[in-house]
Formats: C-alpha cells, sequence, structure tokens
C-alpha cells in the first residue's frame, strides 16, 4: 500500500511500487473465499447494527450517543485514511461546521432535529467542495497540512462571527425537536434510539460505498495512482468525489453530536478534535471500517471513566495507549483481531485439508 | 499507408531530470501490426511506454495516436482514447480477485471483450476467477493484465517485457496470446529483451540503443540476424 505519508504526487517511478505485499484492506478477509468473505461482511453489519441497539442499555446512554457519532465521525476519516490513502488532518471543518449549521437550523428555525441534522451534513459538503478540489492534488503530509489549514480557517471564521456563532461561548441551547414527540425531546434514552438511525444510515452508506466498483477503484487508487491512471480514471475527480462524500458523513456525525449534547462549541472545529478522530480511528485499524467504532467505543468510554474518577490526564492515558497500539500492532485493535482470526482459521483449514 | 498509423512518434526525447534517456526516437505503429522495441537494460524502452502512456512528462517531440496529437493530455485521458498499458510488474491490484481486477477499468471502446470472452481465451482466469490478485503465479498475473487491457477496448497494447521471469512453456502461451490480439485487430507495441521471443511474435522490430533507434527492421531480416542480434544485445 502506499503510505499515507509519502508523498506520491510526481509521476517518477516512486508511485510505481507493486504491491507484492497483501494490502489492508479487507486484510481479515483476503484469503477467504468470495462467498464467504460476502457472508462475513453481511454478518459483520448484523453485529454492528446489534451492538448499536443494545449500547444505551450498556453504557449512559449520552455517551452511547457520543460514542455512535464518534464512530460515523472515524469511519468518515477511515474512508479517506484506509481506503484511499488520504490522510485529513482536518475533518473537524465537517464535523464542526455541521454542529454549528445544525444547531443553527434548530434555534432559529425550530425544525425537527434530522432536518436540521440535514442541513448541517448538506452544509459540511458543500464546503468541502471547494477544499477537496485545492487539497487532493496534494498527497501525504502535504494533504494533511492543506486540510489542516483550511480546518483552522474555519476555526477563526467561527470565532470571528461571534454574533452568530456564539465565539468562545459557543451555541447554547440547542433544542432536540422531534415532532412534537416528548419522550424523545427529554430522555436521552428515546433520543438514542431517535437519533441512531442517522448514524447507521451514514454507516451503511459507508459500507455501500467501500463495497461498490466506486470503492474498488478508491483502493485502486490507494494502492497505486500512476496505474489506476493508466487504467482510464481520472485519480483527482475521484479523490474530490469520496473527500466529499467523507465530509458528508462527518457532517452527519457532528449534527448528531451537537443534538445530542444541546449545544456547539469552537472545541468540535478545533484541530485537537481533526487529531482526535485521526486517534481514534488509527487505534481501532485503518481499511478496516469497524476499526473506527471499535476506537471511538474504547476513546469515549476510557475519557467518560477517567473524567467521572475526576482523574485530570486523560491525554497522557490516552496518548500512551496509542503510542502502544501503534508500535505493537501495526493494524490497530480491529485489523489485529481480525489478523489473529484469519491465521487461526487457515491454520484449521490446512490441518483439515 | 499513413492514415491507419496508429500510433506516430516523432522526435520524441525524454529526461529525467538533467539525464537524457531518449534522443529524438521516431517509430510508427499501424493498425493490426505487433512492433517490438527491442534493446538492453537501460535503453529507455520502458521510458518510451511511460512517456506515451502520459506517465513520464518531461518530454519533447510529438506522440500522435489515432491521427490525434496527445499533446499535455492526462494518462486517464490516453487510456479512454484507448491505449491499454500493460507494465512490467504487471500492475494486478493484490487486494481485488481476479474478476474485480478484470472488472475495475471502465470499458472505453464498443470493441472490448466481454468477460465471457475474456475467460474463453484464458480459461485459466475463468478457473481462478475468485483468487485474489496476490495468489496467481508470474504467467497468469500476466494473462490478466492483458486481459484487462482487452476488456477496456484498447486499440493499442503497450505490452513492457511480458515475457520476463516466465517459464518456456507460458512464454510459449503469452507468444499466442498476442497473435490472436493481432488477429483480433488490436496493435501491438511490445518492449522485449528477449529476441528469440520477439521473433516469434512481430511484424517489425526497432532497435533501441542509448536512447536512439539504431535500426529498423522487418521481421525476416530481423531473423536473419538474430545471432548477431543477441551479440549486440549481450545475451
Amino acid at each position: 500500500m502506499t503510505h499515507p505519508l509519502k508523498d506520491t504526487s510526481d509521476t517518477s517511478e516512486a508511485s510505481d511500487t507493486p504491491e507484492a505485499s497483501g494490502s489492508e484492506a479487507d486484510i481479515g478477509t483476503a484469503l477467504l473465499r468470495p462467498g464467504r468473505r460476502n457472508a462475513l461482511r453481511w454478518i459483520m453489519l448484523a453485529v454492528g447494527l446489534v451492538a448499536a441497539l443494545v449500547l444505551p442499555e450498556l453504557v449512559y446512554p449520552p455517551v452511547a450517543m457520543d460514542i455512535a457519532a464518534w464512530a460515523l465521525f472515524a469511519i468518515s476519516v477511515d474512508l479517506l485514511l484506509g481506503y484511499t490513502g488520504l490522510l485529513s488532518f482536518g475533518h473537524a471543518a465537517f464535523w464542526g461546521s455541521s454542529a454549528y449549521v445544525t444547531g443553527l437550523i434548530a434555534i432559529h428555525w425550530g425544525l425537527p432535529f434530522p432536518v436540521a441534522i440535514l442541513g448541517g451534513m448538506l452544509f459540511a459538503m458543500a464546503i468541502a467542495v471547494p477544499i477537496g478540489y485545492l487539497s487532493v492534488r496534494r498527497t501525504g503530509i502535504y494533504f494533511a497540512m492543506v486540510t489542516l489549514a483550511f480546518a483552522q480557517m474555519i476555526y477563526f471564521i467561527a470565532n470571528q462571527f461571534s454574533g452568530l456563532t456564539g465565539g468562545e461561548n459557543g451555541l447554547q441551547s440547542i433544542p432536540k425537536s422531534f415532532f412534537g414527540v416528548e419522550s424523545v425531546e427529554t430522555d436521552s434514552f428515546y433520543f438514542y434510539y431517535a437519533a441512531i438511525g442517522l448514524i447507521l444510515l451514514g454507516v451503511w452508506a459507508a459500507w455501500r460505498i467501500i463495497h461498490s466498483p466506486f470503492g474498488r477503484v478508491l483502493v485502486a487508487i490507494r494502492d497505486n495512482p500512476a496505474r489506476a491512471r493508466a487504467l482510464g480514471y481520472d485519480v483527482d475527480r475521484y479523490k474530490i468525489i469520496v473527500f466529499v462524500l467523507s465530509a458528508g458523513l462527518a457532517g452527519l456525525a457532528g449534527g448528531v453530536f451537537a443534538i445530542s449534547h444541546g449545544f456547539a462549541s469552537l472545541e468540535e472545529l478545533n484541530w485537537t478534535t481533526s487529531g482526535k478522530v485521526v486517534l481514534i480511528t488509527v487505534l481501532g485499524g485503518i481499511g478496516t471500517l469497524w476499526g473506527g467504532p471499535v476506537g471511538a467505543a474504547i476513546v469515549v468510554m476510557l475519557e467518560d471513566r477517567l473524567a467521572s474518577s475526576g482523574f485530570e490526564g486523560t491525554g497522557i492515558i490516552l496518548g500512551s495507549i496509542f503510542v502502544v497500539i501503534v508500535l505493537l500492532f501495526r493494524h490497530g485493535i480491529w485489523g489485529t483481531a481480525t489478523d489473529l482470526l484469519q491465521r487461526t482459521m487457515a491454520g484449521r483449514r490446512d490441518q483439515g485439508d | 499507408m499513413l492514415e491507419n498509423r496508429v500510433l506516430e512518434i516523432d522526435g520524441l526525447s525524454a529526461w529525467y531530470g538533467e539525464a537524457r534517456v531518449l534522443t529524438d526516437v521516431s517509430l510508427s505503429v499501424h493498425e493490426g501490426e505487433v512492433v517490438t522495441l527491442v534493446g538492453r537494460n537501460g535503453a529507455g524502452k520502458t521510458t518510451l511506454l511511460r512517456s506515451v502512456m502520459g506517465l513520464h512528462r518531461q518530454i519533447e517531440g510529438t506522440v500522435r495516436f489515432a491521427g490525434t496529437e496527445l499533446g499535455r493530455r492526462s494518462p486517464d485521458a490516453r487510456a479512454r482514447a484507448g491505449l491499454g498499458w500493460v507494465p512490467d510488474d504487471r500492475g494486478i491490484y493484490a487486494s481485488l480477485t481476479v474478476s474485480e481486477n478484470l472488472l475495475l477499468p471502465p470499458v472505453v471502446h464498443p470493441d472490448g471483450w466481454s468477460l465471457e470472452q475474456v475467460y474463453q481465451a484464458f480459461p485459466v482466469l475463468a478457473d481462478r476467477r475468485s483468487s485474489m490478485g496476490t495468489q496467481l503465479s508470474g504467467g497468469e498475473q500476466q494473462m490478466l493484465a492483458i486481459a484487462r487491457v482487452l476488456r477496456m477496448g484498447s486499440r493499442l497494447l503497450l505490452l513492457d517485457e511480458p515475457s520476463e521471469g516466465l517459464a518456456p512453456v507460458i512464454v510459449q502461451r503469452i507468444g499466442a496470446i498476442i497473435r490472436e490480439i493481432k488477429a483480433a485487430g488490436v496493435a501491438v507495441l511490445l518492449v522485449e529483451q528477449n529476441v528469440k521471443f520477439a521473433a516469434t511474435v512481430a511484424d517489425r522490430h526497432y532497435l533501441l540503443a542509448q536512447g536512439r533507434v539504431v535500426e529498423s527492421l522487418d521481421n525476416d531480416s530481423f531473423q536473419a540476424r538474430e545471432s548477431e542480434l543477441l551479440t549486440y544485445l549481450g545475451m
């Protein structure tokens, strides 16, 4: 796989490495027969659905909502990082701007929250068009820096327009209007079930994108952009499209997050949020789709436990875990787990034959 | 003859930074013709193919494909116009299956082979259609790479050393495939170091040395001078 941090923008031999070793997409399913591969994909989707539905029974519902939102946010990053080979370090721009726009729509127009979130998501996609257009021409660290720069611009704009955004105070008291259904509007447990549908729609969309012909072109671009070009694909156009789709998913997640918390703060637009989502994605395992939700569950729950125990140094713990995972398990938690499962199954099959 | 030239290269020079690797190369390939580019390692053969494909861009001179000057067109536009590049590393995607690899590129010409045609011509690919790209042998990868551009409907195949590293019996099979491609009316520009193999498939040959075309031969004189050429190429 072309390393996301390696600049391959020149068309010289550097971008033309043959992939003798297996790539990281579907790493856990690469050795399975396609029939079983497909079955496994559907089983995973079903397991994901069940997990999403029982989550608020297991953890405090607002925390469950946070996990779901961050999970979709991480999936949106994985779509770029794991499946297209683009490390965006500015995804807070889409998560945060959608949080604000969702909040503004809910506050000023009093629309039901799914409509407000849809508005936020569309706004995130709209700003992703020019940002994507200008950044996909660069790869590796340059792409990361350009996306970071744009995200910081959005951050400062939001801070400047404090009349609209509330500036340092953020956007307060975002209502949870939901067609007058009182239990959803006031009880976070019922709100979770009303909002999780939106998150699941986002996950479903990502799943469809990854397992479509379009998704295969993305993998082809990630593995070798020069070759994808020689096979007739306008690589930059595909990158812009997936960038906008990814921004839409990030926006969807950010909108749900804002409604769930009842406020949108500048923190949602800050570069630390971009960093956190990349951390979650890498922790879970890139190019796996399910790594994001696993990473999100671990990080959000850990933060919640540490915060409620009064411990101040959450960053130290998270940082240490991150270092250990990256050093010991290069494919992240989910990637490593499926690797192990894969090897055990392959071993058993060899013995059986 | 002028109107049926699929590829016409005129005064092509190419650089890698300061280093000039091709000097004033002119050659042409006609419709339904197999032409080889023979030369030692480092003669500039691969660079020439990459320049035609638009992947190497530090060039001067003109490249015309099907009568149209390609100029600064992007590689993807060239592929969609009907140029099919089969790189020397075969370019099979390891993370995709055989059939996914076949179906990956867009069909750019109505003459593109259907999946059935491909599987008929390459039964081994039909047998292995659900195997991952990595699990194929070198010969199977080569066949897959060729089949993939045939499915696109490419009008000119740019084959970079298809015989390299393959067992003699597989090389023969690749030779037969190239003759089938020719019979189907598709032109081939073939880069080769294997003189014996080149003589079995091609109509004409260009000898490339230190970035220049030093000789242009039809296949009869090529075969007549085979031993001389072998010494010349140091094989």
